[in-house]
């Protein structure tokens, strides 16, 4: 904001001295802001906490039997074993016959943008207008009165989720990073300091959105456009550099090419949807012929025919545990698509893409699991943790933050009562920043929604 | 898929061979009627058929022995509701602009007719592919039979609804024509012109022409009708076109003769009616119609709010097959959902079921165990209602049978059911536990699937002399 207005002071001053010639210095660069509407999240009061006597999954792979780890200051103090060192006057929590992780991290989510309940009215997530919209941000259409948010922490044990725009458009607008705690405003959810995302899209969906309205109709078409696209945006990131470099007037300013030049400067991370294995290894070229990286590629069906490939070029893949077969591009889906990407040394991540399934990730991520050791891969339960906590998190560029129990990491924590790859299991308290912001054992640690008020069944279990 | 699908056709065909005895001996066997497991208990199978299960159940002297030490032992997982069998790729070829419109699905699903004349008429079996990939995978994780209703398309009567099993051969009906399928929520509105009560005046002048017909309806018990012009022989009571060209009907009809026609049964109490409603008052409404119609034999299906009504519900005999996972105010039909719904419709007396209502219903029945566990898991927290282990089971086996009155012959390891068995490797209600074998009517299935040949094509990347395409 104030930036912004010395911009427009300095225009002024210009127009102002256009009867008197100025020198012949050119005026300097103005820095556009880059985060208009920034977070004002903060984490909430927490105490002293110690939890002792649990099974702890760390989120890197690491297993602790009758562990103990200690909270405070919305940070992870401490993790190890029964001889860790305990401060005095914690708040203590048995965790005998439970299981402790780090919060789940959810990277594909449509809550808020597609909240419930599901009115046209509230369906926000897909600006499908045109096919290359990467001026539109997921955060304008977050709602956070969704209901989904409190059942994805409840059930979930969600701490952080990703929520992008639809895949309808080839360049479908920024993501944003949300804490998943309730706020009465989207900035209040809004992860600090988590960078942006952009979602893009190959497939069946720009070109079915599309294909009547003008196209792109086809696959070859979705590719023209994407690259034409980039090439804009190359040109854009150009004439801005210039700029920045040697002052002068202003660029005109695109909002749509702003984002693009934020992946170009290795600022915003691409999200990209797509199923087929013969698509992503089109836009991994593609990527390379555009000078960006690909931070993980969603959905993913077919990752498993090119986990090699996903492997060598470092690319993260985003996939559920058994969807399949709803439309063409997901045909081939396979059970083992989770194990097996990570069998090959590539990152895997469970993500839900749906406001259910972001409730039950650590079931899915049971599912794959199982379905790899009946393949022949055997990893350990801890070993599979890390496709909910630390995979997810470098997909997010918040690595640093959280998505693991080491010391001195966002204190974002889930106690379950029982192991968490299990159906039976539901979270028994989630922390998030060190603040509790849910627990089973007390009604009054539940979230429940401004529209959920005075409706049948507020505050209910859920 | 087809040569074991012709396999298995041969098998079934050759009967002496199913004469054979099955004893499954050793495992943990739950009957799915409701009761716990039991510790080292055997089933055994003849003629396609359970002789009985339990501790020490004595094993035939000729039956093959399968042993299952250390595995959980259940009868096949009956979907309470389902679209099995009637599309194989939901969405693939166009659809109208943004998500939920009607579809055109270059002819690999058939599960709603938005656009055909015909509603209540419909009959879903010749849409059923028992080929459908769907089938296998679900085949492949314990679904050994699923109810089966289609899609309301231009009416608030969807058709008739089959019971189907998922056995890899040609022949997948159990029950034909067993259920009437009908939308009186919010679905209902949409399909009735725009409002509930539109809807209500809909179903009722649809019972009022049913009951003009329901005069000429030929008698079923009579075999004496020649198979000629429009007078087929007709042995099914709820054939549609039961109805002969004489009847006279008024001049203020809505219905096509076919889809009044196929209102008689439902009408007659035949046929059962699932009725498909979530919100509280909307199933209030339902209780009502069984005053008004008092032969209608009704089911609830979805009851996403049930719990708010639970005791009505239980009063009234109804059984309900709901969605467990619904805890979402994902309309305004759904404001009180919570996993807690099913428990406590149980606890209340209500007789429930678990289906899939939802867009999980084409390909993820395999997921109701999942669900049933959670509901069981529900027990460690606070505040919340679970269900037993034995209940939940039944949930997902005998109670959907029960639901459309098949109980005496699907759904239960009781003597006389018919021989639809699986072994897992643990649990079943634990998405760890996977499938060792199947069995449905007494005929070992096989496990194979697409997915299991992809996953073996592509379970080793390393190249080879040849590409992947020669890997099978």
């Amino acid at each position: 904001m104030i930036r912004g207005a010395i911009a427009s002071l300095a225009l002024l001053a210009l127009v102002g001295c256009a009867n008197n010639p100025p020198p012949k210095k050119k005026a300097a660069p103005v820095r556009i802001n880059e985060d208009p509407y920034p977070s004002t999240y903060h984490a909430y009061p927490g105490t002293l906490t110690v939890i002792r006597g649990a099974t702890i999954f760390d989120g890197e792979g690491g297993q602790i039997d009758n562990g103990t780890i200690v909270l405070a200051d919305g940070a992870i103090q401490a993790v190890g074993g029964a001889d860790t060192p305990v401060p005095a006057g914690a708040y203590e929590v048995d965790g005998h016959g439970k299981w402790v992780t780090p919060g789940v991290i959810d990277v594909h989510s449509h809550l808020g943008d597609y909240p419930s309940p599901g009115t046209s009215s509230l369906s926000d997530g897909n600006e499908a207008t045109g096919p290359v919209r990467p001026e539109v941000w997921a955060e304008h259409s977050v709602w956070p009165q969704d209901a989904g948010f409190s059942r994805a922490l409840a059930n979930g044990g969600i701490t952080t989720l990703q929520v992008l725009p639809g895949s309808a458009n080839l360049f479908g607008g920024r993501s944003v990073v949300l804490k998943n705690v309730p706020a009465r405003t989207v900035q209040g959810m809004k992860f600090p300091g988590a960078p942006y995302g952009l979602k893009m899209a190959c497939g069946e969906n720009p070109k079915r959105v599309y294909g009547q309205k003008g196209g792109p109709q086809t696959r070859m078409g979705n590719i023209a456009v994407t690259r034409a696209t980039w090439l804009k945006a190359q040109s854009y990131k150009r004439k801005w550099e210039k700029y920045e470099r040697d002052g002068g007037d202003m660029p005109e300013r695109d909002l749509a090419m702003d984002t693009l030049r934020g992946v170009l400067d290795g600022k915003i991370l691409v999200h990209n949807h797509c199923y087929r294995a013969d698509e992503m290894a089109i836009m991994i070229d593609l990527s390379h012929e555009m000078g960006y990286k690909i931070t993980a590629f969603h959905h993913a069906v077919e990752a498993y025919k090119i986990a090699d490939l996903l492997q060598k070029e470092g690319i993260c893949a985003a996939m559920w545990a058994d969807w399949w077969g709803f439309k063409m591009e997901a045909y081939d889906g396979i059970k083992e698509n989770i194990p097996f990407v990570d069998k090959a040394g590539a990152c895997a991540i469970v993500h839900s893409d749906d406001p259910n399934g972001i409730q039950h990730l650590n079931q899915e991520a049971a599912k794959a699991l199982a379905d790899g050791r009946r393949a022949g891969y055997n990893i350990t339960d801890a070993s599979a943790w890390r496709w909910l906590a630390i995979n997810p998190a470098k997909a997010l560029g918040i690595a640093d933050k959280t998505g693991s129990l080491k010391q001195g990491k966002m204190a974002d924590v889930v106690l379950w009562n029982g192991n968490p790859l299990s159906t039976y299991t539901r979270p028994d308290k989630v922390w998030i920043d060190g603040a509790m912001m849910y627990d089973a054992e007390n009604p009054r640690i539940r979230p429940v929604s401004d529209f959920e008020l005075g409706q049948p069944g507020e505050g209910d279990v859920k | 898929m087809i040569r074991s699908a012709l396999a298995a056709l041969l098998i079934t065909a050759a009967a002496p061979l199913s004469a054979q005895s099955v004893a499954i001996v050793g495992g943990t066997v739950a009957l799915g009627d409701g009761s716990e497991p039991i510790q080292n208990a055997n089933v055994v199978i003849r003629n396609g058929k359970i002789v009985g299960a339990g501790y020490n159940y004595p094993v035939p002297r000729d039956a093959e022995i399968i042993d299952a030490r250390g595995k959980w032992v259940t009868p096949g997982i009956v979907a309470g509701f389902s679209r099995l069998g009637l599309a194989e790729v939901d969405l693939s070829m166009h659809e109208e602009e943004g998500a939920g419109g009607s579809q055109d699905t270059a002819g690999s699903a058939d599960d709603s007719t938005p656009n055909g004349p015909f509603s209540a008429a419909i009959d879903v079996v010749p849409a059923i592919n028992p080929l459908n990939t769907t089938i296998a995978v679900n085949r492949a994780d314990g679904v050994t039979r699923a109810v089966v209703a289609p899609n309301a398309g231009r009416s608030i009567f969807a058709g008739q609804g089959a019971v189907i099993d998922l056995g890899a051969d040609m022949d997948p009906v159990t029950a034909r024509r067993r259920f009437q399928f009908v939308e009186l929520g919010q679905a209902g509105a949409e399909h009735a012109g725009g409002s509930r009560a539109s809807a209500h005046v809909l179903f009722r002048n649809a019972l009022r022409e049913a009951s003009e017909l329901q005069r000429y309806a030929v008698s079923v018990s009579s075999n004496a009708i020649p198979e000629q012009g429009e007078d087929p022989v007709i042995k099914d009571p709820n054939e549609s076109r039961l109805i002969g060209p004489n009847a006279k009907r008024s001049e203020d009809v809505m219905l096509t003769r076919f889809d009044a026609a196929a209102l008689v049964p439902v009408l007659q109490g035949k046929q059962y009616l699932l009725v498909h409603v979530e919100r509280a008052s909307d199933i209030l409404q339902v209780l009502r119609l069984k005053r008004e119609f008092p032969n209608l034999k009704l089911v609830i299906v979805g009851a996403t709010e049930g719990w708010t009504v639970a005791d009505k519900i239980a009063a009234s005999g109804i059984p309900v097959i709901a969605s467990a996972a619904n805890d979402l105010p994902a309309s305004f039909e759904q404001l009180a959902a919570t996993w807690s719904n099913v428990g406590r419709m149980r606890n209340a007396g209500v007789k429930v079921s678990i289906g899939m209502i939802d867009d999980n219903d084409t390909r993820y029945l395999f997921n109701e165990r999942q669900y049933a566990g959670n509901l069981v898991g529900l027990a460690r927290v606070p505040g919340a209602t679970a269900v037993s282990w034995g209940d939940a089971m039944a949930m997902l086996t005998s109670a959907p049978a029960a639901a459309v009155g098949l109980e005496g012959q699907i759904g239960s390891l009781k003597a006389g059911r018919r021989g639809d068995v699986v072994i897992w490797n643990g649990d079943p209600l634990e998405m760890t536990s996977n499938v060792d074998a199947v069995w449905i009517d007494g005929v070992k299935q096989p496990l194979e699937t697409r997915q299991t040949k992809l996953r073996d094509r592509y379970r080793d990347l390393t190249p080879n002399t040849l590409p992947e395409a020669y890997r099978r």
